[in-house]
């Protein structure tokens, strides 16, 4: 039995997503494994963004169930919570396919507002802030400590001080993973990681998801367009077309499925009415 | 080359003959005829023909169009380059900060002793109160600055909350006889209540829709001042409003007032320092939380809210609760603002709470650089006190003002001081963020 099945951290059942008359998901429901790396992958306009906006708050599904089973037994109903929430008590953290940083910021000003609750708690909600208590300098400084290992591990400790608007896009998309990870997530969702690096930027990349799968114990949702990032360090693939699961299974599986093929991965020419009889189209 | 440069000549002349032109024809209606009752004719109207107006209003078009295209559209060399060149780098203010806060801040405080010494008691009354009408503008500036330049908020009716603060001060000293010193908090924490009733249903709004909203809040707020005349006074307003007290200690002639308390002979201006110096604890206070909060998480949520909101929410952060309290926040020191106007006046009207002082503290604010603490005093005493000492040509204010803006958009569109602090750093040497990276908020 596969891991996505036995002990899923995160359920999806029969969401639906209709804007107006475009039913963009119909009735998808898959589940992602806990500890695995989870591919979300299709053409474009298949509804993998849509798929994580429901997720992640920012849609309010029109109808089905998310339900997030986090390590401490805690289970939450997402369809139902405001996005903010699904990321301070769901924790669930996301990036953005066109990067969403805070440009006129420092990096460590960036890591430093991806831990605003704990931060705001310590700081007696800025009263005791603005007294100077020393539990929030404690705080702060773990904070600080936090964002410094952080920026280590994408190698940009550095720059610390320099504006995120400055960086180069590549390091501007390993920021925006580890101010992910600063909010302290079980399940980190990132839209389209590897759009537009080259490909010693993509392995960095594939490196860094594995570290923290294993390191940090967070699972990994992801989309891609990148079949070789993908198949290289992926544990399940669910494949969408038109709003609909094609194919769901392990990165093997998924490559040799003849709807995947004809739908995502594409055929010779001469092989498209062959298999599309096979698969009955 | 002389071929060249003729033709350019000749080019200069044709374009600024046509701009001539244009102005002749705008101008001889605008200017040149001007109807009027002409008192000779029994109150019948006539015209008035100025044709001297107009051809001084057509050569100002036309020499000021040929030396533009001379000297700068159409030189190899335009004038303006060099003198950009001229202007202060935005990366040589950024250690202004560090030594023009100090000298504002000792100049500030022994500001009364100078005037004194040199003016003498009763000439310095007149730049004394200039100088308490600029520190309240400054500290209406750093407090709508929490809400612009921090949080990213577009507010056009902040001085809806100096008129809740300066009411309250009025309205409970004149029905419940309070004090000065029992209505500051009160005043403040009344204008934070109406900022965040407003904030509640507003903040939902973004940018262009957001100002039109508290635009139409400011002018209810005077509109209810004006016509709730059995509460309020109406347009009569309040007069009366009691003076603060030193410690209980009032300012006035007789064996327990101020000056025999401490041995001094009784001078009308003791009142008026103090009025000075409290404005300016005041300001300061407000200049001394906003710094501060800058550095707490809810300053950084404010300032990450302007950057991007959607990457707020994804990180976890209630954007409502943290607009919330930037609006309630920069409300509150405009009703510790507006109690201090009630006291120091001692009369208010709603006549004091226009949309034209919203306007003038936005752009007080948005002159000085948003964010910037020390920009804001730039742009407050320049603005105000700059105005005040030419009261002479009252009637050229707009115009000046309307120069002033026309300049700083054109040499500065992110106001004097836009570089941005951070407000944390690694190395302890951080630099100032360039205000080109810097975002302005869409509301």
């Amino acid at each position: 039995m596969s891991s996505w099945t036995n002990n899923p951290i995160l359920t999806i059942e029969h969401l639906t997503m209709r804007f107006g008359g475009l039913v963009a998901i119909g009735d998808l429901s898959f589940n992602v494994g806990r500890g695995d790396i989870t591919a979300l992958i299709g053409p474009n306009g298949a509804g993998k963004t849509t798929v994580f906006n429901c997720v992640t708050g920012f849609y309010k599904p029109t109808e089905g169930r998310i339900v997030m089973h986090r390590a401490n037994k805690e289970e939450y109903l997402l369809e139902r919570m405001p996005d903010f929430k699904i990321s301070a008590k769901a924790k669930v953290a996301r990036t953005f396919q066109n990067i969403r940083l805070f440009g006129g910021m420092t990096l460590l000003e960036n890591l430093m507002v991806a831990q605003h609750n704990p931060l705001m708690v310590a700081s007696g909600f800025t009263i005791g802030g603005v007294l100077g208590l020393s539990s929030f300098h404690k705080a702060e400084k773990e904070a600080v400590d936090r964002a410094r290992f952080w920026l280590d591990r994408i190698g940009l400790l550095e720059r610390a001080d320099a504006p995120a608007a400055d960086l180069p896009y590549g390091d501007q998309r390993r920021l925006e993973i580890a101010r992910a990870m600063c909010s302290g997530p079980e399940l980190l969702c990132l839209d389209e990681p590897a759009a537009g690096l080259n490909p010693k930027e993509s392995s960095e990349l594939n490196a860094l998801l594995q570290y923290i799968r294993a390191e940090q114990g967070t699972s990994i949702l992801l989309i891609e367009h990148d079949m070789s990032v993908v198949m290289e360090i992926s544990d399940h693939v669910v494949v969408l077309d038109y709003g609909e699961k094609i194919s769901d299974g392990t990165p093997d599986e998924v490559k040799n499925d003849p709807k995947v093929i004809a739908a995502y991965l594409g055929v010779p020419d001469e092989e498209v009415d062959q298999v599309e009889q096979e698969v009955g189209l | 080359m002389s071929a060249q440069s003729e033709s350019r000549f000749v080019s200069a002349v044709k374009d600024s003959v046509a701009g001539g032109l244009i102005a002749l024809a705008l101008f001889s209606l605008m200017l040149g005829m001007k109807a009027e009752v002409a008192s000779g004719m029994g109150g019948q109207l006539g015209i008035e023909y100025r044709w001297g107006a107009v051809a001084i209003a057509v050569a100002i078009v036309f020499f000021g169009r040929l030396l533009l295209n001379l000297f700068v559209w159409k030189s190899d060399k335009p004038v303006t380059g060099i003198m950009s060149g001229m202007m202060p780098k935005a990366s040589s203010f950024s250690g202004l900060g560090k030594f023009a806060m100090p000298v504002f801040l000792v100049l500030a405080v022994v500001l009364p002793f100078l005037l004194m010494s040199y003016y003498g008691a009763s000439g310095s009354r007149r730049y004394l109160d200039l100088a308490i009408l600029v520190t309240t503008y400054v500290m209406l500036g750093w407090g709508l600055n929490i809400v612009v330049g921090l949080a990213g908020l577009l507010d056009l009716g902040y001085v809806a909350f100096y008129a809740v603060g300066a009411y309250s001060y009025a309205l409970l000293a004149h029905y419940f006889g309070l004090s000065f010193w029992i209505c500051l908090p009160l005043a403040g924490i009344l204008a934070a209540l109406w900022g965040i009733m407003l904030g509640f249903p507003v903040l939902r709004l973004r940018g262009d829709y957001l100002a039109i909203v508290t635009l139409a809040f400011g002018e209810i707020i005077r509109v209810v001042l004006l016509n709730w005349y059995d509460f309020t006074g109406g347009p009569d307003g309040i007069s009366g409003i009691p003076r603060p007290s030193f410690f209980g200690l009032e300012f006035e002639r007789g064996d327990d007032g101020f000056a025999a308390f401490f041995g001094l002979d009784y001078s009308s201006i003791h009142r008026i320092i103090f009025l000075y110096y409290l404005i300016l604890a005041m300001a300061l206070v407000t200049n001394f939380v906003t710094m501060r909060l800058r550095k707490l998480p809810v300053g950084r949520a404010w300032e990450a809210l302007r950057e991007d909101e959607i990457a707020c929410r994804s990180l976890g952060i209630n954007t409502t609760n943290t607009k919330l309290t930037a609006f309630a926040l920069g409300a509150m020191f405009g009703g510790f603002a507006g109690s201090f106007f009630a006291t120091r006046q001692g009369f208010i009207s709603p006549e004091s709470f226009t949309f034209m002082e919203s306007a003038v503290i936005l752009a007080i604010v948005v002159l000085g650089g948003l964010g910037s603490q020390i920009g804001v005093v730039i742009a407050a005493v320049v603005m105000i006190g700059g105005f005040e000492l030419i009261r002479e040509f009252a009637e050229y204010r707009m115009l000046v003002f309307g120069l002033l803006m026309v300049g700083i958009m054109v040499w500065k569109p992110r106001g004097l001081i836009s570089t941005r602090t951070p407000s944390i750093s690694l190395s302890g040497k951080a630099k100032g963020i360039s205000a080109d990276l810097v975002q302005e908020g869409h509301g």
